[in-house]
């Protein structure tokens, strides 16, 4: 009898549960299921613009991918993203951007947090300034920036020109040599605050008597940095790292806004962008999406795998 | 090993002063307890000792040299913390290790020193184990180990054991006061808990509110409280205290009211005057049911606690509750009408502004 009704009382709690999360689920379908089992489905497709949406295209398997055309003379030649350079280029773009934007996030993000750790006067108010940056939208930093940057009336070339640093002005969003390093530049400013944030929300969940231990100890307060904090603090690290590297590999509006056209600063999303609405290849940028969405979901299963090896030493 | 020495020590905090100039000697090789309630200001004399917070004013002296100034690690002391303070992510030998990597000590030589303190602490089967797969009681020895590596001239306990269960607790007291023997080391002990001050101590100093209100060995502090605070805190269970008043006073003997009309004649050592409102204090094992030397007053049994061993009576006397300690199978029972016997050798008198100003004859030894 007990049991009879604790079971019952217990299909009753799922069947509740799934009633409570059934709203969630359906608008989850429709508005990131859907979307994301279709962009996949074009990508196997020639659905355009035009087509994509009266269903008048046809399945081509592979052929967005990897395609061998043979020319009739004996000769061929691959086609498809894998072989497309300016896609490889996008890829390479996208990651060099998220290699180093993430680390120089990180390396800052990780002493602002330690300094805003510290107890000092106007602590709360700083905290507040620093998350300006990354409160303001991207379209409106992007913009600002691309002024403080613009060759003749920008800011920044006059002050390097005031202190003597550069003998004439550089076209830092256009130059190939400075595209990308603007790009990181203005990333760094704008997202190492959400780092600084969520590495300081790690570091307040740190005991603090373990740091008095060190001090009686007269350990030196670098070797604490190094041996305590840093391996204590790395769990929340870590999932700051891989927050900001599926952000980075996604970069799309401050490339957009600030770097528009650039062969140095195209990544998988502007590359994607490109192709879905401005050159009518739908079929050909459902395929880059798929790809990139492929490419993150590889590198953060092999991210969090690793940080979990190494998190369990 | 040395003597540690504190001379007017103040502290403050922005406008508030938690500790009001505390002198203090602490002798070579002396098992020293804070002890005090809450908020007393325990814990940041022990800090103020430690290092770990800058003294305002006075001196800290260890080993005969001034101390303020220097850091922790250069005070030749080793700190035990309430919740032990280990690196979690550091097994039971880097714990201790950690600490003098730095201290130009060699490799072979800290491995001996961790070896021999584990030895001590019976701690060798946890060497490689990492904080979160022991027992608190085991985080504790580890704990203790890491002071002990660092050969302290004086050991600092912050309420090391309150983290522990009941039975635990008893059985790390009497390992550390083994340890104490085996170690020679002076050691400062804090706690809110009077009954490991008494059962460890050699010496106990009771805070109330930053300032000392008594020094003294287990047994003076039990038998002479200074005042009604440390008659008070000082003995489990907790002194009974009554409120009265002086009928008359001739020479050293004071006759004081008890409830009910009745009196007794008290010895006093200070000045009262009659007429002077007094509190009497007795000890609930000093008292005695319904037979027994002194004065008599009527009451009736509210609450009876029997421990096996011991039995509580709580006893109504007018309006004052009296604890009366009997043995464990006392026949006595809730709602029973009884006389309580106070016996004029063992009180203690304390006047209006809670001073010892006289105690019985029994304390005289």
């Amino acid at each position: 009898m007990a049991t009879t009704t604790a079971s019952q009382l217990t299909r009753s709690r799922v069947r509740d549960a799934w009633l409570y999360l059934l709203p969630m689920l359906i608008v989850l379908a429709a508005v990131a299921g859907y979307p994301l089992l279709m962009t996949i489905y074009y990508g196997f497709t020639d659905a355009t613009l035009s087509t994509a949406f009266n269903w008048d295209f046809d399945w081509v398997g592979l052929d967005n991918y990897i395609e061998y055309v043979d020319f009739g003379d004996g000769t061929g030649e691959y086609y498809g993203l894998l072989f497309d350079p300016t896609w490889i280029n996008a890829v390479w773009n996208t990651i060099k951007f998220t290699v180093i934007s993430v680390s120089l996030e990180t390396v800052l993000g990780m002493a602002v947090a330690l300094t805003l750790h510290a107890h000092f006067r106007g602590r709360g108010l700083l905290r507040t300034a620093i998350l300006i940056p990354w409160a303001i939208p991207t379209i409106v930093s992007a913009k600002m920036w691309a002024w403080m940057l613009h060759d003749q009336f920008g800011i920044i070339n006059d002050i390097l020109m005031g202190l003597g640093v550069i003998s004439s002005p550089i076209a830092w969003t256009a130059s190939p040599d400075t595209a990308l390093a603007a790009v990181i530049i203005v990333d760094v400013w704008k997202t190492t605050p959400f780092m600084a944030l969520l590495i300081l929300a790690g570091l307040q969940m740190l005991p603090g008597d373990i740091y008095e231990a060190a001090k009686v100890d007269g350990v030196h307060p670098v070797k604490v940095f190094f041996r305590v904090t840093l391996p204590l603090v790395r769990p929340a690290l870590m999932v700051a790292v891989i927050f900001r590297a599926l952000d980075s590999l996604r970069i799309f509006d401050l490339i957009y806004v600030l770097t528009p056209n650039n062969a140095q600063t195209r990544s998988m999303s502007v590359f994607a962008q490109e192709n879905l609405f401005q050159f009518d290849k739908f079929y050909y940028g459902s395929a880059a999406s798929t790809f990139l969405f492929l490419v993150i979901a590889m590198l953060v299963i092999s991210f969090i795998k690793f940080g979990r090896l190494r998190l369990g030493d | 090993m040395a003597d540690v020495q504190l001379r007017g020590v103040v502290k403050r905090f922005g406008n508030a002063t938690v500790i009001h100039g505390v002198d203090l000697d602490i002798r070579d090789r002396e098992f020293c307890v804070f002890v005090g309630p809450s908020g007393c200001g325990k814990s940041t004399l022990l800090r103020l000792v430690a290092g770990l917070e800058d003294i305002t004013d006075g001196d800290l002296m260890i080993d005969g040299r001034r101390v303020n100034d220097l850091p922790p690690a250069r005070r030749g002391i080793a700190m035990v913390f309430q919740s032990y303070a280990l690196y979690p992510h550091m097994t039971t030998r880097e714990n201790m290790e950690f600490g003098l990597q730095l201290a130009k000590t060699d490799r072979s030589t800290i491995r001996q020193l961790v070896d021999k303190a584990a030895a001590i602490l019976q701690i060798e089967p946890l060497l490689d184990r990492k904080p979160r797969d022991m027992s608190g009681g085991q985080r504790q020895r580890v704990a203790i180990g890491r002071a002990i590596v660092r050969n302290p001239k004086v050991f600092l306990f912050d309420e090391p054991l309150s983290n522990l269960d009941a039975k635990l607790r008893v059985q790390m007291r009497l390992e550390l006061a083994k340890l104490h023997r085996d170690l020679n080391a002076t050691m400062i002990y804090v706690t809110h808990d009077q009954v490991e001050a008494m059962t460890m101590a050699d010496k106990i100093v009771v805070l109330r509110s930053g300032f000392v209100e008594q020094v003294g060995s287990p047994l003076e502090l039990y038998h002479k409280p200074r005042n009604l605070f440390v008659a008070g805190f000082i003995g489990s269970p907790a002194m009974n205290f009554i409120n009265s008043s002086v009928i008359d006073i001739e020479g050293e003997t004071a006759t004081v009211a008890l409830l009910g009309g009745a009196h007794m004649q008290v010895r006093v050592v200070k000045p009262v005057k009659k007429g002077d409102r007094v509190t009497l204090g007795i000890r609930p094992e000093h008292l005695s049911l319904n037979s027994g030397p002194g004065s008599q007053v009527a009451g009736r049994v509210i609450v009876t606690e029997r421990l096996g061993g011991a039995t509580y009576h709580y006893v109504q006397c007018g309006v004052d509750m009296l604890m009366v300690l009997s043995e464990g199978g006392s026949p006595i029972r809730e709602g029973d009408d009884v006389t309580v016997w106070i016996d004029p050798k063992m009180v203690h008198i304390f006047d209006e502004n809670e001073q010892a100003v006289g105690l019985g004859t029994h304390y005289d030894a």
